[in-house]
This record gives C-alpha cells, structure tokens and sequence, in this order.
C-alpha cells in the first residue's frame, strides 16, 4: 500500500515538474503578451495541484496536510484572478492581441 | 545538492540585482526588486533561517513594492541622468569588492561546528531555552526574553521611522484624511474590475486571521510580532487598493493608526515597568506569575504583541501617507 | 524524489526572470513576476518537505497570499497612472 502511495506521488510530483517546466518555456517564447499569459497561468495551476497533491501523499494524515490544502486553495484563488486582472489591465490600456503569422489566403473558399 | 541550489539561486540574485541597477525604467527596477525579495527569501529558507525568511516574504514582495509603487507615483517614472564621474565610482567599488573577497578566505566554512560565533553565547542560549523559558522556538527566546531591551529599542526605531515619514510627507500641505476626493469618486480603486474585487474581499478576513495565527504562533514555531505586524498590515492594503482610499480610512482612521503606532510601543515599555513594580528589574518577566516560566510566557505573549500593534500601526500610516497624498 | 521537482522550478524561476528582464511592455514583466511568485510557493513547499521540517510550510503560505496583493498593487498604479485623462476603454463594466 505505502509503495502504490509512493509510486503514485512520484509521478504526480514528476508530471507537476514537467508541466512547471512547460510553462516556463512557453513564456519565454511565445511572441505575444496574451499567448504568454495562457501558457503561464495553465500550467501554474495544473503543476501547483499536482505538486502540492503529490506532496500530501506523502505527508499522510497530519497538520502538513490541513496545511498543504489551505496553501493550494489558496494558490487556486489567487493565481486566475491575478491573471484575469492582468489581461484586463492590459485590454483597457490598449494593447492589442496580434491575430497571427497566418493570415487567410483569397482562393479560400 | 542543496548547495547546488544554493549557488544557483544566488546567481539569479546577481542577475536580478545587475538588472535593477542597468534599468532605466523605474517601474521595470520596482518588479524587479520583488523578485530580489522573493530569491532572497528562498536564500534563507535553504540557509534554515525560517523567522528572517517569513519576515522577508511579508515585508518585501508585498509591502515594499506598495510603497515603492507609492513614491513613484508621486516623483516620476524614469531615471534621470547621471552626473557624477562614473570612473571613480567604478574603482571605489571593484577595490572594495577584491578586499571583501580577500577577507573571506579565512572565513570558517558554513555550518562549521568550531566556528567562534558557535562557541560563546549561542550554545548557552540553545541550552538555557529549555531550562529557563520552556518554549521550542529558540529564536523568540532570545528575541524576547535573552535580549528583550535590543528589541526594545527596535520597536521604538519602527515608531520613530514612523513618525518621520509622516512629518516629511504631511508637512507640505497638512493634508487631513476627509479632504479626500478621488479624481472620479464612484471610480476609486479597482472597482470596474469585477473579478479581482470579488476574490480579493473574499481573502481579506482569511489574511487577517492568518496574521494572527503568525502572531501567536511564534512560540513554537516561525512567527512573531514583526511577521504578524506585516500581514495584518497588508490585508488592510488590499482592502484599500481594492475598495479605494476613502473607504479604506473610514475603516480605520488616522487616529486609530496613531493610538495603534504609539500604544504597541507603550505596552512593550509598561511590562518592563510592571516588572520593575513587582519587584524585579525593568523587562524581568519572572515576576510577572508565580511560576517564573510561566512569567516568561506571559511576558513574551505581551511584548511580541506590542511589536505586532506598531508595525501594524506605522506600516499603515505611512500607507496612507503616501496614497492619499497624491489625491490631496 | 523532490530533487527533480525543485530542479524543474529552480529551472523555471530562471527562465522567468529572462523573461521579466526582456519583456518589452510592463505586463510583461508583470507576468513573469507573479509566475516567479507562484514557483517560489511551490518551490518552498517541496524543499519544506526536503529538508524533513513540515512546520516551514508557513512560508509557503504567506507568500501565496502576499504574492497577489503586490500584483493588485501594481495594476492600481497602471490604473491610477492612465485613469487620470478619464479613459474608459471597451470592455469597461462599471458598477
């Protein structure tokens, strides 16, 4: 049992690892503010349930738990709000999202 | 493996810090600055220094840059040029840099057990906690107890730091809190946005009432006044970005924030006299029960609250000194 | 097993601050600074763990709570700063 707990936070921990570093690259090189933000703000959330989930496997039941959850209700509140405000901040000061390298052709039906 | 970390996390601070310094945008330096803040306190949390990094994380990623944001809205956005010979600046520095790192070669290695700072007062402090004060946590101990007039006087510099802002900041125009008008009343702080406005007024009692859980925990664990004095402090503030500055005050206005900033301090210096009335000396919490350690408790409890009610206090005034200057 | 995790978001802290020293507009560097904050949780909460001392997790939470009142107060001074020609973009519900 301990050892389906341990495989299973292993790979909760390795996957929220990954999707951080996912992130990460996308904002960095994605070409546009609002592209960016959607990379960031997706993969905060799914690495910061995962992470924190993985870790709370393995702290079984005690006040690390109670606190693990507190800190990823937490981050679930704050991080999309944070974001949502920023992009409104940012539509209303007039920067516009770019439409993209692909534009369509005439001959398309 | 740590130290790998270690070393990585203080290379990001050069970079940062070499950013700062280069930008010329002060709105750029001021983001910046709270990610210096941020590493920072990573920096201590790997170094096992808990209280420091929790003090870090309450003051510098929230309230600095609050206040920072603050003092540029009230001076300009960008940097001016520079007018001094720069040439001389250059070799005073690097100088100095060479001598520091001369100096460090005979520095002790980290966590070395012969090291002299481990050898005098720290190992009797680390022992005696137990015996004479009975608490886990060491370094409220020593802040409270062993050392409990150095702390003193740090409460009275956060009351003086306050009391100086606000003579620098009010003096021009005297401003008074309901001379207040925003530049469209109904618009004030960021009430058309819906979102952040909802959740934020939802996460207002919970950062409160985690500042006082830091308050009172920092017995048995990281904590303490100046931590709790931060948070409670930065709930308030969220409260007036979210809800505007006149709202904000008629929550809690000036006069309650002065009787705050002077009352944390008066408390912390009568236990100190209630020591000296019950016949020990000033700051002796023994005698304040019948049980010494019990006293002790007691004591700490009292002045670590003191501390928490004037950084509360003087955080907030100089807040509000400084946003509500600008619309003055 | 916590050593690639903190690897992955130390990686990621670094990749962030390029990112808030290039951005060319402030939300940019906005982005990566509430990111940064987001990764200092995370990586806080797993070193706490790390070092075996579950009673650090304290950090862990102020800063998810500190983190978003310095981007509220950021965005207040945008606001504030082009709020001051009496602008009303789209989008712009008023209450």
């Amino acid at each position: 049992m301990t050892m389906a707990i341990d495989i299973l936070s292993w790979i909760m921990l390795t996957a929220g690892g990954i999707f951080v570093f996912i992130g990460g690259l996308g904002a960095l090189r994605m070409p546009n503010l609002y592209t960016r933000m959607h990379a960031a703000s997706l993969t905060d959330t799914i690495a910061a349930v995962l992470i924190l989930g993985g870790i709370m496997l393995q702290a079984g039941t005690t006040l690390a738990t109670i606190k693990l959850a507190a800190i990823l209700l937490f981050l679930l509140l704050t991080s999309p709000t944070a974001s949502n405000a920023l992009a409104s901040a940012a539509i209303l000061s007039g920067l516009q999202p770019e439409e993209g390298p692909i534009k369509p052709r005439e001959d398309d039906a | 493996m740590i130290i790998l970390f270690g070393v990585f996390l203080l290379a990001l601070l050069v970079i940062t810090a070499l950013a700062i310094v280069r930008s010329e945008s002060l709105f750029a330096a001021v983001i910046l600055t709270g990610i210096f803040s941020l590493l920072m306190a990573a920096n201590f949390f790997l170094l096992d220094a808990a209280d420091v990094a929790l003090t870090e994380a309450a003051i510098g990623a929230g309230i600095s840059t609050v206040l920072f944001l603050g003092a540029l809205a009230l001076t300009g956005e960008h940097e001016r040029g520079i007018a001094t010979n720069r040439l001389l600046a250059l070799g005073v520095v690097s100088i100095t840099t060479l001598l520091v790192i001369y100096a460090t070669f005979d520095k002790p290695r980290l966590g070395d057990p012969d090291a002299p700072v481990q050898q005098h007062v720290g190992p009797w402090y680390l022992e005696k906690t137990a015996e004479l004060i009975d608490i886990p946590n060491a370094v409220t101990a020593v802040l409270g107890s062993f050392r409990g007039y150095d702390t003193l006087g740090e409460v009275f510099v956060v009351f003086t730091a306050g009391i100086g802002v606000l003579f620098l900041l009010s003096a021009r125009t005297g401003w008074r809190p309901e001379d207040i008008e925003g530049v469209h009343a109904p618009e004030q702080g960021l009430r058309h946005y819906l979102v952040p406005r909802v959740v934020g007024r939802m996460l207002i009692p919970f950062i409160f009432l985690f500042g006082l859980y830091v308050q009172f925990h920092g017995d048995y664990g990281p904590g303490g006044g100046f931590q709790a004095g931060a948070i409670v402090a930065s709930s308030v503030i969220l409260y007036a970005l979210l809800e505007g500055e006149k709202r904000a005050l008629e929550a809690l206005p000036m006069r309650v924030l002065q009787w705050l900033v002077a009352g944390g301090a008066l408390l912390y210096g009568a236990v100190g006299v209630a020591g000296m009335l019950l016949g020990g000396n000033f700051l002796d919490y023994s005698v304040l029960a019948s049980d010494p350690i019990a006293g002790q408790h007691i004591g700490i409890i009292l002045i670590e609250l003191g501390v928490g009610i004037t950084v509360t206090g003087v955080l907030l005034c100089v807040f509000h000194a400084f946003a509500a200057r600008g619309k003055v | 097993m916590y050593y690639v995790v903190t690897l992955a978001t130390l990686v990621t802290m670094a990749l962030a601050l390029v990112r808030a020293l290039l951005g060319p507009s402030i939300y940019d560097r906005l982005l990566a600074a509430n990111m940064f904050g987001t990764k200092t949780v995370l990586l806080l909460s797993v070193v706490a763990f790390l070092y075996g001392r579950p009673d650090f997790l304290d950090l862990a939470l102020v800063y998810a709570l500190i983190n978003f009142i310095g981007v509220i107060a950021v965005l207040e001074f945008i606001r504030d700063r082009e709020g001051s020609d009496a602008k009303k973009g789209p989008g712009n519900t008023a209450t």
